[in-house]
C-alpha cells in the first residue's frame, strides 16, 4: 500500500525523456481508448446502415461531413498504431525482438511505418 | 481457479482477440481500398452472406472482449481510487454489453425483411 517516503519525487511528465518503446507503448494505450470510445458511434452507425435506405443515405451523408471527417482521420491513426504497434507486441510475447537493441529498432519501425501508412492513406483518400 | 490462472487466462485471450482483429482488419482494409462502393441494397447483401455474419459476429466478440480487457487494464494502472475505478470498471462492462447485444440484433436483423 502507498507509504509517505522521504524520496525525492520527479513527475514533470513533459521533462522527463522517455524512451522510445515507452513512447510506443502508451501510444498503443492511447490509441486503445481512442477506438474504445469510438465504439458506440461505430455499433450505431453499422444499426442505421442496415435499417432502411434513408437511414443508409443519412449515415453516409453523416461520415462525410467535415468534423466526422477529422474525427475519422484521428480514427486512422489510432487503427494504424494500433495495429502495427500490437503486431511488435505479439512478437515481443512470442520472445522475437526481445533485445534492447531489437525492441529499440522495432519501436522505431512502428512509429516510422505508422506515418507513412497515415500520410499514403490521407493522400489516397485525398486524391 | 486460481487469480493467478485467471490472469493469464485474460492474458492468452487478449492476444488470440488481437490476432483475429488483426486478420479482419486486413480483410475489411483491403475491402474498404479494391472492392466496389456499395449501394443500400448490396451493402445488405452483403451483411445477409451467411459465412460474413459468422465473420462478423466472431469479429464482435473478439473487439468487445478485446476492448474489456484493455480498458480493465488501463483502469487498473491510472485510476487508484477504488471506488471511482469500480464504477469505471462497472460503467464499462454494460457499455460493452450493450453493445455486444445491440451489435448481435443489428447483424441478424439483415435476415428479417
Amino acid at each position: 500500500m502507498p507509504t509517505q517516503s522521504a524520496r525525492p519525487r520527479f513527475l514533470q511528465l513533459l521533462q522527463i525523456r522517455q524512451p522510445i518503446t515507452a513512447i510506443v507503448s502508451i501510444t498503443h494505450r492511447i490509441s486503445g481508448v481512442l477506438l474504445f470510445l469510438a465504439l458506440p458511434f461505430a455499433v450505431a452507425a453499422l444499426h442505421l446502415s442496415l435499417r432502411s435506405e434513408g437511414d443508409f443515405l443519412r449515415v453516409q451523408a453523416w461520415l462525410a461531413a467535415w468534423p466526422v471527417r477529422l474525427i475519422g482521420v484521428l480514427l486512422l491513426w489510432a487503427i494504424l498504431h494500433h495495429f502495427l504497434a500490437g503486431i511488435r507486441f505479439l512478437l515481443l510475447d512470442l520472445d522475437i525482438g526481445l533485445s534492447l537493441k531489437a525492441a529499440r529498432a522495432s519501436a522505431w519501425a512502428v512509429l516510422v511505418a505508422v506515418g507513412l501508412l497515415f500520410v499514403l492513406l490521407l493522400i489516397g483518400a485525398l486524391a | 481457479m486460481t487469480f493467478r490462472a485467471q490472469g493469464l487466462r485474460a492474458w492468452l485471450l487478449q492476444r488470440l482477440s488481437a490476432a483475429y482483429l488483426a486478420l479482419f482488419t486486413i480483410l475489411a482494409v483491403g475491402w474498404l481500398l479494391f472492392g466496389e462502393p456499395v449501394d443500400y441494397a448490396a451493402w445488405r447483401q452483403l451483411l445477409g452472406t451467411p459465412w460474413i455474419s459468422v465473420l462478423m459476429a466472431l469479429f464482435f466478440m473478439a473487439l468487445f472482449f478485446h476492448a474489456w480487457v484493455g480498458i480493465r487494464d488501463v483502469l487498473m494502472d491510472y485510476v487508484p481510487h477504488l471506488k471511482l475505478r469500480l464504477f469505471l470498471l462497472i460503467a464499462v462492462a454494460v457499455l460493452l454489453l450493450a453493445l455486444a447485444i445491440w451489435s448481435a440484433l443489428t447483424l441478424v436483423s439483415v435476415y428479417r425483411p
